[in-house]
């Protein structure tokens, strides 16, 4: 009976871990197929043709390799910069009594939770505004400061159970704020920092809606709507934008094979406490 | 998040006594952070709010013209289609997420043979943009696409239709893709969850003789409550900010049939530049989360008293 019963289990979720990866798989199996293949047989139908002139065409002819370049170019300092200030906010918000700390917690948080629409005429207008306009520099400045209380309200949650003694034996050595900041809270602060970088990393670098709002230049779209465009340029060249997809999405599952730990407690790092 | 707020109070460290002066840099180390989410965030919303009331086109100046636009909105049939398919998303694609994440999550969450690379199964997508997910689907969906090649090979051809591009079918055919990269996202959520639950209280209620059904209802439900509250909120917010999927597989259309309020509000600022309009539409977009999430939170209070 047991045996039936463990036998059907993994029946079941073999076919639904195959509902879920086909699909992928399908496209990377599509992205080797010739035109010709694929104009003869549908999308639909097994491979019969194997090349690899896909990715080529879609890193030089489809602008993926600039599209990426720019994905870096945006999506390294935006992590960086906000899991910065992030740490600096939540340091001293949860081990001063900072007054009106919780509010301003709260507040930073609420900054995060708004629905984007309501900020994209103001911010389209502000970077116009500021000369930002159509610049890499619009976006990271919108990552950052979108991204920032998210951020924030975690390692705040995560600070502040850290063991206080430690701290109190720094100042006794004669520590400044900064020090006790550098020297000992970010190192103790690390796997939390990992986690946000981690999932920081894949939000910027998936986005679309930011960047299509300060950004208007193909030359200077990153991956995500870069591969919208692809998709218009290669209309029926199917195993082209196939190709563009994969390239879109290897640094994101490179990031999470990496830290793949981090990156499934950062999830969860907000919703149990 | 909101279990965590409440308890939100600093460690009673034995610091500096509390007549003592913050240093200029631990106000700076608040304060630089804040300034920068204010010039990006709460200083544009607030301008949000206030060009819902005007007339603009981003070249002139904004006309302040009242609750013109609100009135206009009213008996706007495109934005009534879009409003009715932003509930049917919130439902379908919220609902069902939740539902097929917590499924999952209560399938995987005992350790045994296999289960890892289930997990990872069903969790890969999400570490894809939405623009790859729906290009990855886009390709299921075409003409004689592999939905297609299926449909024939079980003798289904009466059903194939143009599965993006046909009214009927367009909005379903956007959730689909939107619910195979969520489900994974929730489960996650779910399984941290249920990992938190002191395993004596299974004990205790398998003693009693509750069956896995009652231990379902009378034990994990009630323990997943701080959890229930993320994931609603986390679920709200993302139904109502949808937007990329249904942009990169149908811009809303075809004639606005899976039309969403953030698409018909980026549409309308950005190529019709109706700025003052689009505005409002956004307000909407706000007012709906406001009052979905504050809905739940009373609710939630009020069960607590």
């Amino acid at each position: 009976m047991n045996k039936l019963r463990t036998g059907a289990f993994h029946t079941c979720m073999i076919l639904l871990s195959l509902l879920w990866l086909g699909p992928v798989l399908w496209v990377v199996v599509m992205s080797t197929r010739s035109f010709d293949d694929i104009a003869a047989h549908g999308v639909g139908s097994l491979p019969r043709s194997f090349t690899l002139d896909t990715y080529r065409q879609a890193w030089t002819d489809g602008g993926e390799l600039r599209a990426l370049i720019n994905s870096m170019v945006v999506t390294v300092p935006s992590v960086v910069l906000s899991l910065g200030l992030a740490a600096m906010a939540a340091f001293a918000l949860s081990r001063f009594r900072i007054p009106g700390r919780r509010t301003i917690l709260l507040l930073m948080l609420a900054g995060n939770l708004l629905p984007p629409q309501i900020l994209l005429i103001p911010v389209a207008k502000f970077s116009e505004l500021t000369g930002l306009y159509d610049s890499l520099w619009a976006l990271i400045a919108v990552q950052v400061g979108f991204g920032l209380g998210f951020y924030t309200f975690v390692l705040h949650g995560f600070m502040r159970d850290l063991p206080g003694e430690i701290q109190e034996a720094a100042t006794i050595d004669g520590a400044g704020t900064a020090q006790i900041f550098t020297k000992v809270m970010l190192p103790l602060t690390r796997p939390a920092l990992a986690a946000l970088g981690a999932l920081s990393f894949t939000w910027i670098f998936n986005d679309l809606l930011w960047a299509i709002t300060v950004l208007r230049t193909d030359d200077n779209m990153p991956v995500t709507p870069a591969l919208l465009a692809l998709q218009g340029q290669f209309v029926s060249s199917w195993n082209v934008i196939a190709a563009g997809t994969v390239i879109a999405a290897v640094p994101t599952v490179a990031v999470f094979l990496r830290f793949q730990r981090h990156f499934v407690s950062g999830l969860a790092l907000g919703a149990v406490k | 998040m909101t279990a965590t707020i409440s308890t939100t109070s600093v460690t009673p460290i034995r610091r500096r006594r509390r007549s003592a002066r913050l240093s200029p840099l631990l106000v700076a180390f608040v304060l630089v952070p804040f300034a920068v989410e204010s010039v990006w965030v709460f200083w544009p919303a607030l301008q949000g709010f206030w060009f819902s009331l005007t007339r603009w086109d981003g070249m002139s100046p904004p006309a302040f013209v009242g609750t013109d636009n609100y009135v206009e909105l009213a008996g706007d049939a495109t934005f009534r289609g879009a409003l009715v398919n932003t509930v049917i998303w919130l439902v379908l694609f919220g609902g069902l997420s939740v539902l097929g994440g917590f499924g999952m999550a209560l399938v995987l969450q005992k350790e045994r043979r296999g289960v890892g690379f289930y997990r990872a199964a069903l969790f890969t997508p999400v570490v894809f943009s939405l623009v790859v997910t729906a290009l990855v689907w886009r390709v299921f969906y075409q003409p004689d696409g592999v939905a297609d090649t299926i449909l024939r090979a079980v003798g289904l051809e009466s059903l194939i239709r143009p599965w993006l591009a046909d009214p009927q079918t367009a909005l379903y055919a956007v959730i689909l893709p939107a619910l195979w990269r969520q489900i994974g996202y929730v489960m996650v959520l779910f399984l941290a969850g249920l990992k938190a639950i002191d395993p004596a209280l299974h004990e205790a209620a398998r003693m009693d003789g509750a069956n896995s059904w009652q231990r379902l209802r009378h034990v994990t439900i009630p323990q997943l409550k701080g959890v229930n509250a993320v994931v609603l909120s986390v679920i709200v917010i993302d139904s109502l900010r949808s937007f990329d999927i249904v942009w990169s597989l149908t811009r809303g259309g075809p004639y606005h049939s899976s039309e969403l309020l953030s698409t018909y509000m980026y549409s309308t600022a950005f190529q019709s530049l109706r700025l003052g309009y689009a505005s409002a539409i956004a307000v909407v977009i706000f007012v709906l989360a406001l009052a979905v999430i504050l809905g739940y939170l009373v609710r939630a209070f009020r069960e607590e008293a």
